[in-house]
């Protein structure tokens, strides 16, 4: 993957990226333990080829379609996006990948669509974490279809320049950068467009903690720490946690007249 | 310095090697803070072997060490809170709202507190001025401490609570050791306290 030498683009931070070797080496990916240092160390478990990816549901066309025939379909395009955990840490990512609206709009959603759920890889007999029940596998994630249309919402295949590494959610992980980190699933299998609002994994294992719609939100707190400030990791200093992660310009209009304190 | 307390130094030493040579990690102020919580917490644990153990075997050497292991595990709390200051920018807004309003971090801060009293009365001195059933009483505010420590544990991980679970589970094991062999009542324990 050729990281396409450009100047910032709209949706782009200046800020500087973080190293990657940090950025592959800090990981929340569960499937491959639970610890920060376990998923890069587990990285081999997770089988990236041949993987396809099934894309279903209230679609017109929906289809089954090999990891690298999808990434055929779409020219690539880099995105720096700030991405913020939901424990109180934050990076900047330099992705590589496609809209997904730009993969919706092939598979044509119904009028029936009014959420996208996403299925991340079952593989017990490889996944360390899988073979405990640290979670209902497999992880699932969702979006409104409104938030899935948004053109900051991302499919990354790559990073720095680089295919995904497994820690970071090879070989097709999404990215919606004005969201907590959890909502942005790694290794997704699946894409169904669904009516009604899908459950989503960790909402179903703590639903005081985290909810569906999970956006970053400096004014209300995680039941057990302040969301008001992050570190940013290579920061020793913690800097205060922007609402929407700094995108409000771009998305607050998609929660106008929601009560984003019940809506957490 | 006796060899316990060097010992168990050695942690903190490892760590300030870890720190200054940049092997904590991306996160490492999040490594050095949990670190230092769980060795406050297995620590305390320590101290809390020793009188079953003095009990039971009727050696006298459990009783000498349970000071120096309950002076390290507040230190470590110590520790484990200045790193906890120092990831809250020192801001006391900060610090007083997590304590006030979240119980986890109200869980953690009262097992430090009760600590306090313990550490500044560990010298035979505080003991004759308290008079020994007094200072006893005084001291049986390590097990609320630990308990808090424990709870303080279990709500800090966000999922896999195995180590967390082993902590209560150790804790209670000895709570339950001190039940079945209460003081003075085996003949180990005369032993002992007849030294």
């Amino acid at each position: 993957l050729a990281r396409p030498a450009r100047p910032l683009g709209p949706y782009d931070t200046s800020e500087p990226v973080t190293p990657y070797g940090q950025a592959t080496t800090y990981n929340n990916f569960y499937e491959l333990g639970v610890s920060k240092d376990d998923p890069a160390r587990n990285a081999s478990a997770l089988q990236v080829r041949p993987w396809t990816v099934e894309i279903d549901g209230e679609v017109e066309k929906p289809v089954t379609v090999d990891i690298d025939k999808l990434q055929s379909w779409f020219p690539l395009e880099d995105r720096i996006y700030r991405m913020r955990c939901v424990e109180g840490w934050s990076m900047v990512m330099p992705w590589l990948g496609f809209p997904l609206a730009a993969l919706l709009r092939r598979v044509q959603p119904t009028g029936e669509a009014r959420y996208v759920k996403f299925t991340a890889i079952n593989d017990p007999q490889h996944l360390p974490g899988q073979q405990e029940p640290i979670l209902d596998w497999p992880y699932v994630e969702g979006l409104r279809l409104d938030e899935a249309m948004h053109p900051l919402t991302f499919m990354a295949m790559g990073l720095d320049g680089k295919v995904l590494l497994p820690q970071s959610g090879a070989p097709l992980r999404l990215a919606v950068p004005w969201k907590y980190g959890f909502k942005s699933i790694k290794s997704v299998v699946r894409i169904t467009l669904t009516a009604s609002q899908p459950q989503t994994t960790w909402s179903l294992a703590a639903p005081d903690e985290y909810g569906f719609y999970a956006n970053v939100n400096p004014a209300v707190p995680h039941p057990r720490w302040s969301q008001a400030t992050e570190r940013r990791i290579g920061e020793l200093r913690r800097r205060d946690t922007l609402p929407f992660n700094g995108y409000a310009e771009q998305v607050a209009g998609l929660y106008k007249g929601m009560d984003l304190r019940r809506f957490y | 310095m006796p060899a316990v307390t060097v010992g168990g130094l050695l942690p903190a030493a490892v760590l300030i090697l870890d720190a200054l040579g940049g092997a904590l990690g991306a996160n490492p102020v999040q490594r050095a803070l949990h670190q230092t919580g769980q060795l406050a917490l297995i620590v305390l644990l320590l101290s809390l072997v020793c009188t079953p153990l003095r009990r039971l075997t009727g050696w006298t050497w459990p009783a000498r060490v349970r000071k120096a292991l309950g002076l390290l595990a507040f230190f470590y709390a110590l520790l484990h809170f200045a790193i906890y200051l120092f990831d809250h920018d020192f801001a006391p807004g900060l610090v007083l709202a997590d304590v006030l309003e979240r119980p986890f971090i109200t869980a953690g801060f009262t097992a430090l507190l009760l600590l306090v009293p313990l550490a500044l009365t560990s010298t035979p001195q505080s003991v004759r001025r308290l008079g020994f059933a007094r200072w006893t009483r005084l001291h049986q505010l390590v097990y609320a401490s630990a308990c808090l420590g424990a709870l303080h544990y279990w709500w800090g991980v966000k999922k896999d609570h195995t180590s967390p679970l082993l902590a209560a589970l150790a804790l209670a094991a000895l709570l339950a050791a001190r039940w079945l062999w209460p003081a003075g009542r085996s003949r180990a324990g005369r032993r002992a306290t007849s030294r």
